[in-house]
């Protein structure tokens, strides 16, 4: 944390001298420092930018579109005809279905995520900020639904109903909510009791406006966090999902389904397994890596 | 010791978790029935359209004619008695049946993933945090976080590709197009296998993160101090303490496991309960999908309780109620 070496300064006080000549750091410039100097955490953000951008603009780009179908069938990756991943059963190009796949895992995973923020954020925050008897119901309610196969509701839900890309979103996010709500509540509990809360209070700030304008901007720590570590949680439910059939539709693709449709065909054609299996791989361990990162960067105690 | 810990079972706080176990399961049991009748598209729906008469005869052979009510007080009423009801799909054949032969399959799959997972992530674990910072350390954590990231059906399938296809070691359950292949000790190493990579990564962070926290506890000074030797500290005082966090951490693991299974059982072909739902699922066999649902539930119940339980034991600070 301090930039002097403790021994020189074993008191601290000339690292809080200088800090006061340079005007001071805040929690969040030392974290971005404890950040910036994790080499795995920045490597990673790098990568996860140029991941987010190819998905992005790379469906525009590619000259093939992941829905036309050809008589080229599962071809190995060949430049001719600009097929540098082959294509698949439908003769369709792989790198266009790459593309677009990826695109949609990560909207998944990032729009999941939102979901299961709002939901978690809300329900800790209000549960903290009340206390006593509703914070006990409310947690209860956490506690018997963490003990809930909630996957197989979600399989159930999409098999008896028709498959939408907004049920998926809707239904991940509605699962993964249950960790956020703890720790915003905990977060909130220890915030609650201190001076400025009671200072916006006797001010007649409302209960509403304590919570939204004085608590929620002190939880972003822990939550940005978590939020960083469940989207590639999400990614890997739809991920489960599509590789059990029940995914996004055809057209559309996931990483999921690109993976299921290589697995079963990987015995004689396994370039249709390892590019998405490959692409899936490193933007998941970008996500961890980034998360790992941002915790250690926030709350610095065993590094 | 171990008699210490005996009469450290919290009774009371047992006996209320079981109580609140109970709505909890009512819960499940009617989220599971209002779930399926309100699918649009019943289980008898085939390919053609049956004759009135044969669908009025077959809604009454299940009991599907009578009032929505009256289904699910019968229903209930079978569970609690421990019936689950006849198969939609497969005739003749009771879900009691069907679980009974799938839920041994998914609980050997899922205990012994976990045994080999906790051995395998302690020792590494410790292994790396007693080393903290170093190349090994860096290196070991590394490898845990590639554990973490490649999801079990890349993993799997890698491994298909690598041992069965590539080296014909084991036999090839076939990614669930080929029929099953049954359950041995042989075709039970590859999905063993698949599944304990994300859980032994799992848990040789948590141990890491555990043994280092350990390491700097006054307790683990006064032993030093008394002139045991370092490995005396760690075997004696350093791992007991340690292990703790990897008690509260295997209920809900477990739970992750038997989860996890439901891909691994139909990416190897093994006859498991996970199988038995997804294919229920996929069949609308509405009574195999809530008998599996509520038996998973009850599982994942009793697994966090008794989780729960050991924790109270082994560690004298925690305090239910």
């Amino acid at each position: 944390m301090a930039s002097l070496d403790p021994i020189l300064d074993p008191t601290g006080r000339v690292e809080a001298v200088t800090q006061a000549i340079q005007g001071g750091r805040s929690l969040w410039d030392d974290a971005r420092m404890r950040l910036l100097r994790n080499k795995a955490a920045v490597f990673s953000m790098i990568l996860f930018g140029i991941i987010v951008l190819i998905a992005a603009f790379g469906p525009m780009v590619w000259v093939h579109d992941y829905r036309t179908i050809s008589d080229l069938r599962t071809i190995p990756p060949t430049w001719e005809g600009m097929h540098p991943l082959g294509t698949d059963l439908q003769g369709r190009d792989l790198l266009a279905r790459l593309l677009i796949g990826l695109r949609i895992s990560l909207l998944v995973g990032v729009v999941a995520t939102i979901v299961s923020l709002v939901i978690g954020v809300t329900w800790g925050a209000v549960a903290g900020y009340l206390g006593g008897r509703i914070d006990n119901f409310m947690m209860r309610i956490v506690d018997v639904l963490y003990a809930l196969p909630f996957i197989f509701f979600v399989i159930l839900l999409l098999t008896v109903f028709e498959r939408n890309i907004v049920l998926i979103f809707a239904a991940i996010g509605a699962i993964e909510w249950l960790t956020m709500s703890r720790i915003v509540r905990g977060q909130t509990l220890s915030i609650k009791g201190k001076e400025f809360i009671e200072a916006a209070r006797a001010a007649g700030v409302s209960q509403t406006g304590i919570i939204v304008r004085h608590i929620l901007p002190n939880v972003i720590g822990p939550v940005a966090v978590y939020v960083t570590l469940t989207i590639p949680v999400v990614i890997l439910a739809e991920s489960f999902l599509s590789f059990l059939g029940l995914g996004v539709n055809e057209p559309l693709t996931s990483l999921g389904v690109l993976i299921a449709d290589g697995a079963n065909m990987m015995d004689d054609k396994p370039w249709m397994l390892i590019a998405p299996a490959v692409t899936m791989s490193v933007t998941l361990l970008c996500l961890n890596f980034i998360g790992d990162g941002l915790r250690d960067a926030l709350d610095p105690k065993e590094r | 010791m171990l008699q210490r810990a005996f009469r450290r079972i919290p009774w009371g706080y047992t006996f209320r978790r079981l109580l609140i176990a109970i709505p909890t399961m009512l819960a499940i049991i009617t989220m599971a029935f209002l779930m399926m009748r309100a699918a649009p598209g019943g289980p008898f729906d085939g390919e053609r359209k049956l004759p009135p008469e044969t669908e009025r005869a077959i809604a009454a052979k299940f009991g599907l004619d009578k009032p929505l009510h009256e289904q699910y007080l019968n229903y209930v009423g079978g569970v609690i008695q421990g019936d689950f009801g006849p198969s939609y799909k497969t005739l003749g054949k009771s879900v009691n049946d069907l679980i009974a032969d799938g839920l041994p399959v998914s609980l050997t799959i899922g205990a012994l993933t976990m045994f080999i997972s906790l051995i395998l992530g302690t020792a590494l674990g410790v292994f790396a945090g007693l080393r903290q910072n170093s190349a090994t350390d860096y290196g070991v954590m590394g490898i845990a976080m590639v554990g973490i990231s490649v999801p079990s059906f890349v993993i799997g399938p890698i491994l298909i590709l690598v041992f069965a296809i590539g080296t014909g070691l084991f036999a090839v359950g076939g990614l669930g197009t080929y029929p099953n292949i049954g359950m041995n000790w042989y075709n039970m190493t590859l999905p063993i296998a698949t599944l304990s990579l994300a859980q032994v990564a799992i848990i040789s962070r948590l141990m890491r993160a555990s043994i280092i926290e350990t390491m700097h506890a006054n307790h683990i000074r006064t032993a030093r101090a008394k002139g045991l030797s370092e490995w005396q500290v760690i075997t004696r005082h350093a791992l007991p303490s340690a292990m703790l966090p990897l008690v509260s951490y295997a209920g809900p693991a477990m739970a992750r496991v038997m989860t996890g299974s439901v891909v691994i059982e139909k990416l190897f072909g093994l006859p498991g309960l996970g199988s038995y739902f997804v294919n229920g699922a996929l069949n609308r066999d509405y009574t195999l999908v809530m008998g599996a649902i509520i038996v998973y539930a009850g599982l994942i119940i009793l697994l966090n309780l008794v989780a729960d339980i050991l924790y109270a034991m082994l560690d004298p600070k925690v305090k239910y109620d």
